[in-house]
C-alpha cells in the first residue's frame, strides 16, 4: 500500500519509475513504463471543459423528460381494461418502454461522459500483494493442530467413529421426508393399477369407448373418415372428468386417419386393429413427448414439430426418422353397431417415452 | 477509548462521516476501497452487464410476483383479452394474462424481466469465454472460475424454471420434454418425473414448486455466488492485459471513487435503459399467442429460449434409429426387461462432458503446462494458440447443437429439406471443432507472425519511396516503445518434457503429460529476442522473418 497515493500526476510519475522492474531483460526491449498522459481538451480549455458540462447537463435533463414520458404513458393513456384497444396497450408498452429507457439512458450516458470528459483520466498503479502470507499460513495450520489436538478427536477413535455415523445417517430423514412429493398412491380412491409407474401403462381407453374429437367431444362415424383426412382423438368422457383431465389427456390423446387399406403394412395380430383403413396412433411422441401433431397426406408421414421425429403410418407408424427409436403405439380400433368408431381394448404398450420399467 | 480527546470534523463530510465511523468504524474499508484500482478495457464489461441483468431480474421480478398466481387449478378465465374469453384454463395462466392485459404496466414488466434474462445468461456466457481466452482463470482465480461456472449453470436453471411458469402450450410442451428426459434416467427415472409433477405429467403441483425455486432457492444460490465471486476479485485483485507499464506485480487503471464509480455506475442506467428499449418495442413470449397449456396441441416452429438450444439441439441431432437398429435399450433381466432409451441419454453425455470440461479446464491446462505460477497479466488470445484454438473448437460444438435446435427453422428458410439439414449439422458436430481446431490454431500462429514482422520491421506506411540506385521499396514505420512492447512483451512458452517421479523414472501419465504438452505447445511463434530486435534494427529492414516453428524452437 506505500505506493499508493491519493491519485495525481506526481504519484503517476512515481509509477513509470516503478514499471520496468520486474521483467527487465526477459523480453526484447524493457518495460517502458506507462505512455506519458494525453491532456484531454477539456483538461485544457476551459471552454471545452464548460461545453462537456452542458453536454452531461443536457443528457440529465432528456432523463427527466424520460420519467415524464413514463408518467404520460401510465396515468394519461391510463387504466387499462376490457374496453382497451390492443393499438392503445400497444402504445402504452411503448411510452413506458420509452420512457424508462430516456430516463436510464440520460443518467446512465451522462455519467459515463462525466468521468469520461472531466474525471481525472490519469492511470494509477497499485501493488499486488500475495494473498496469503507465508507466517499467516503457519499460524493458522497451527491454530487448526491446536482446535484439533484438544477437541481430542484424533486420541479418541471411538467418538469420531460413532459421530461419522450419526452425521452420516442423520440427513437421512430430510431426504425421506420428500417421499410423498408424488403422494398420488396415498389416495384410497384410486384403482391399483394407477399406482407408482404402472399408471405410464393405463389410459382410458378401453374396450367400447368410443372415440371423440378433440376438443369438441363428439363421436367419429367410420363414414365421416375419408381418404386422407385426420382427426384429432380423444376418448370419449375424457371432457367430463372433474380431476385429473390434463394428466389423462397427456396419455390417451390419439390421431385418427384413413388410408387405402392396400398401401397398409399390418403385422400379424395386428389385422383386426383397423377399421377399412382407418388407424388411430397415439399422438404423444415416443421420443420425449410432444404432441406428434403434423400429418403428411402424400407420403404418411407423421411429424413431431418438436425434435422431427418422423413415423410412417402406412408401416404402423415405424420411425423412419429423427431421434425417436421405436413406432408410435397403435390404438385396436373397431366400429360398434351405430356406426361410431369405439376402442378395442387399451393400447397394447404404454405410450409416450421411454422408461426404465417399461420393457 | 473515551480517554482519547475526540476528532472534531472541519467539513460537513468530515462530520457525517466521523458520525458513521464512530459507529461502525468504516474508515478502513473506505481507506481500501476508495481508491481501489481497477484495470480499464472494453471486454471487463461484460460480467458487469450480467450482474446488472441480474439486479434488473430482481427488480422487475419483484413486481411480478406481487400479481402472478402459480396455481394450476382449473379457472374460466373473464379477463380483458378476448380471443380467450370463456375459457377454461390455469389460474397461473390466467394471472399471466391479467399480468400482461389488466394490470397497468405489467406486460411491460413481464417483457423486461423476459429480456433481462435473456442478457443475463448471454452476458455471462460472453464474460466466461472473455476469461478464458485470455487465461484469466489461471493461478489464483481457479476457484474463482469454478464459481462463475456454477453461476452461468445457476441462470440456466432460473431461466428454465422461469419460462415453465405461465403455463401456455409453449412453455407446458417445454416441461414435457423435461419429463421425457427425466423419465430416460435409468433406474430413477420415472420417480425423479412422478416427484416433480406430483404423480403423472402434467399434474397439479409441478408450477408451484418451479415458482418456489424460481422465485426463492435459485435467486438465492445466484445471489450467494455473486458475492462470492466479487468478494474473490477484491481478493486477487483484477487481472489486466499485458503493455506498457503493466507487470505482474501491479495494477494500472483508475481509482473506484469517483472514476470507475462513475462509469460503472453509469453503465447500470444504460444497460437498464436498453432493455427497456427492447421491452417497449419488441415483443417477447407473447403467451396470449399460445393458449392455455393442453397436451394435444403444439406448434411447429417454436422455439425455446436460446441458452436452452444446445439441449434441444442435441435431442434432435441424435438419430433414433440406424437402418433396423433401435437406440431404445432393452435389457433382459431375471424380473423382467427393462428398457433405457440411449437415443436420449447418449446426446447429453457430450454436453455433460462440455460442462465438466469447462468447469475442470483450470487444471487441465495447469497439469498439461506444469504452469503453477500466479497470473495477473492476460493472455492475447493470439499469444496462446492452443487454449484458444481448444476454446473455438469448443464454441463451434456448442453452436453445432445451438442451431439444430432450429434445425426446422433453417430447412423452412433456406427452402432446403429437413433431413439435409440435420445431415450436414450431424457432420459438422463431429468435424467442425475438429476444423476449427485446426483453423484457429493458424489464424493465431499467423498473427503472431505478423506481429513478429511487425515489431521487428515496423509498420508499412504505403509510401514507395525509389532509392538512388532506382530500387523501389515501400517505407516502414518504426514503433515506439510503447507500441513495440505490446507485440514483444510476452511469454515465450515451450514444451516441458516428461520429467522422472520421486522414484527416479517416468511414469506412463507423465508421458502422456508430456505429450499432450508438445501438442500444446510444439508450433508456436517465438517472441522476438533481443538479438533479433538489435539485428533488424541494425539491417534496417527487409530481413527474412524467420519464424520458429516446430522442434527446433525446444532445444535452443
Amino acid at each position: 500500500m506505500g505506493e499508493q497515493g491519493y491519485g495525481g500526476p506526481g504519484h503517476h510519475s512515481d509509477a513509470v519509475e516503478h514499471a520496468g522492474v520486474e521483467d527487465s531483460g526477459t523480453y526484447a526491449i524493457d518495460n517502458p513504463g506507462l505512455p506519458p498522459h494525453r491532456p484531454r481538451l477539456a483538461d485544457e480549455d476551459p471552454r471545452a471543459a464548460k461545453k462537456a458540462e452542458r453536454q452531461v447537463a443536457f443528457l440529465f435533463l432528456l432523463s427527466i423528460l424520460g420519467t415524464i414520458l413514463f408518467f404520460v404513458g401510465y396515468f394519461v393513456i391510463g387504466q387499462v381494461g376490457p374496453d382497451t384497444a390492443a393499438e392503445t396497450l400497444r402504445l402504452q408498452n411503448m411510452l413506458l418502454g420509452l420512457g424508462t429507457a430516456f430516463a436510464m439512458l440520460g443518467i446512465g450516458v451522462g455519467i459515463v461522459h462525466w468521468a469520461k470528459t472531466l474525471m481525472p483520466d490519469h492511470e494509477m498503479v497499485e501493488q499486488r500483494h500475495e494473498v496469503r502470507t507465508e507466517a499467516d499460513r503457519a499460524d493458522a495450520q497451527g491454530i487448526i493442530e491446536d482446535i484439533l489436538e484438544e477437541s481430542q478427536i484424533k486420541r479418541r477413535p471411538l467418538l469420531r467413529n460413532t459421530l461419522i455415523g450419526a452425521v452420516a445417517l442423520a440427513p437421512l430423514p430430510a431426504i425421506a421426508i420428500f417421499r410423498d412429493l408424488d403422494d398420488t398412491d396415498n389416495r384410497s380412491d384410486l384403482a391399483a393399477e394407477n399406482f407408482g409407474v404402472e399408471r405410464f401403462r393405463h389410459t382410458m381407453w378401453d374396450e367400447g369407448v368410443r372415440l371423440v374429437r378433440d376438443p369438441s367431444g363428439t363421436p367419429i362415424k367410420a363414414s365421416d373418415v375419408t381418404i386422407g383426412s385426420a382427426f384429432h382423438v380423444i376418448p370419449e368422457g375424457l371432457n367430463e372428468l372433474q380431476y385429473g383431465k390434463l394428466n389423462e389427456k397427456a396419455k390417451a390423446v390419439v390421431l385418427l386417419m384413413r388410408l387405402d387399406p392396400d398401401k397398409l403394412e399390418v403385422s400379424e395380430g395386428r389385422e383386426d386393429w383397423n377399421v377399412d383403413g382407418i388407424v388411430a396412433y397415439s399422438k404423444i411422441c415416443t421420443h420425449v413427448g410432444c404432441p406428434v401433431a403434423l400429418y403428411e397426406q402424400h407420403t404418411h408421414h407423421l411429424l413431431c414439430p418438436c425434435h422431427q421425429s418422423t413415423f410412417d403410418v402406412t408401416r404402423e407408424a415405424k420411425v423412419v426418422f429423427g431421434p425417436a427409436s421405436h413406432a408410435l403405439p397403435q390404438l385396436p380400433i373397431t366400429v360398434n353397431e351405430e356406426g361410431f368408431l369405439v376402442a378395442r381394448s387399451d393400447f397394447q404398450e404404454p405410450v409416450g417415452p421411454v422408461y426404465w420399467e417399461r420393457g | 477509548m473515551s480517554t482519547t480527546t475526540e476528532y472534531s470534523a472541519a467539513t460537513r463530510t468530515g462530520r457525517i462521516s466521523n458520525f458513521v465511523d464512530t459507529r461502525m468504524g468504516v474508515s478502513p474499508m473506505v481507506k481500501e476501497f476508495g481508491r481501489k484500482i481497477f484495470p480499464d478495457h472494453w471486454s471487463f464489461m461484460f460480467g458487469e452487464v450480467a450482474l446488472y441483468s441480474f439486479v434488473i431480474l430482481l427488480l422487475s421480478g419483484t413486481f411480478l410476483t406481487f400479481f402472478f398466481d402459480p396455481s394450476m387449478a382449473h379457472t374460466t378465465y373473464e379477463g380483458s383479452y378476448k380471443p380467450l374469453y370463456g375459457l377454461e384454463m390455469s389460474v397461473a395462466y390466467a394471472s399471466s394474462l391479467d399480468i400482461s392485459f389488466d394490470i397497468r404496466g405489467g406486460l411491460f414488466m413481464r417483457q423486461v424481466h423476459h429480456w433481462a434474462a435473456l442478457l443475463f445468461v448471454a452476458a455471462m456466457s460472453v464474460h466466461m469465454l472473455r476469461v478464458f481466452f485470455t487465461g484469466a482463470f489461471r493461478r489464483p482465480r481457479e476457484l474463482n472460475w469454478v464459481v462463475g461456472c456454477l453461476l452461468l449453470l445457476a441462470g440456466l436453471a432460473a431461466g428454465f424454471t422461469g419460462y415453465s411458469l405461465p403455463d401456455d402450450v409453449l412453455s407446458g410442451n417445454g416441461l414435457r420434454i423435461i419429463d421425457g428426459i427425466l423419465k430416460a434416467i435409468p433406474v430413477v427415472g420415472s420417480y425423479i418425473s412422478m416427484f416433480l409433477f406430483g404423480g403423472e405429467f402434467p399434474g397439479y403441483a409441478v408450477i408451484g414448486r418451479l415458482y418456489v425455486l424460481h422465485i426463492l432457492i435459485v435467486p438465492a444460490a445466484i445471489l450467494l455466488l455473486i458475492v462470492v465471486h466479487l468478494f474473490m476479485v477484491v481478493v486477487h485483485k483484477h487481472t489486466q492485459y499485458p503493455g506498457p507499464g503493466r507487470t505482474n506485480d501491479n495494477v494500472v487503471g483508475y481509482p473506484v471513487g469517483p472514476v470507475y464509480a462513475a462509469k460503472a455506475g453509469g453503465f447500470f442506467f444504460i444497460v437498464f435503459g436498453v432493455i427497456s428499449l427492447l421491452a417497449g418495442f419488441f415483443t417477447i413470449n407473447a403467451i396470449w399467442n399460445y393458449g392455455p397449456y393442453d397436451p394435444s396441441p403444439v406448434q411447429a416452429g417454436t422455439q425455446p429460449d436460446w441458452y436452452i438450444g444446445w439441449f434441444d439441439g442435441a435431442l434432435r441431432l441424435m438419430p433414433g434409429v440406424l437402418g433396423d437398429f433401435s437406440f431404445k435399450w432393452d435389457i433382459p433381466f431375471p424380473w423382467g426387461v427393462n428398457s433405457i432409451p440411449l437415443g436420449v441419454l447418449l446426446p447429453m453425455i457430450p454436453v455433460g462432458i462440455l460442462m465438466v470440461g469447462m468447469i475442470v479446464w483450470p487444471w487441465i491446462e495447469r497439469w498439461v503446462t506444469r504452469d503453477d505460477r500466479e497470473h495477473h497479466l492476460l493472455d492475447r488470445p493470439r499469444n496462446a494458440p492452443f487454449r484458444t484454438a481448444a476454446g473455438v473448437a469448443g464454441i463451434i460444438f456448442y453452436c453445432v447443437m445451438w442451431a439444430a435446435a432450429s434445425s426446422d427453422l433453417i430447412a423452412t428458410h433456406f427452402h432446403m429439406s429437413l433431413n439435409d439439414v440435420l445431415y450436414i449439422l450431424r457432420f459438422l458436430y463431429f468435424a467442425g471443432p475438429i476444423i476449427g481446431f485446426i483453423v484457429t490454431r493458424r489464424i493465431c500462429l499467423a498473427l503472431q507472425r505478423k506481429d513478429r514482422e511487425i515489431a521487428l520491421h515496423g509498420r508499412e506506411a504505403g509510401v514507395i519511396e525509389m532509392t538512388p540506385a532506382g530500387e523501389f521499396r515501400e517505407r516502414h514505420e518504426h514503433l515506439s516503445d510503447y507500441e513495440l512492447y505490446r507485440l514483444v512483451g510476452f511469454e515465450n512458452r515451450r514444451p516441458v518434457p516428461a520429467q522422472p517421479g520421486k522414484d527416479g523414472k517416468v511414469s506412463g501419465l507423465e508421458k502422456q503429460r508430456a505429450k499432450l504438452n508438445k501438442w500444446f505447445y510444439e508450433e508456436r511463434v517465438e517472441p522476438v529476442t533481443r538479438d533479433e530486435l538489435t539485428a533488424a534494427r541494425a539491417h534496417g529492414h527487409h530481413d527474412a522473418v524467420e519464424a520458429d516453428h516446430g522442434a527446433h524452437g525446444i532445444d535452443r
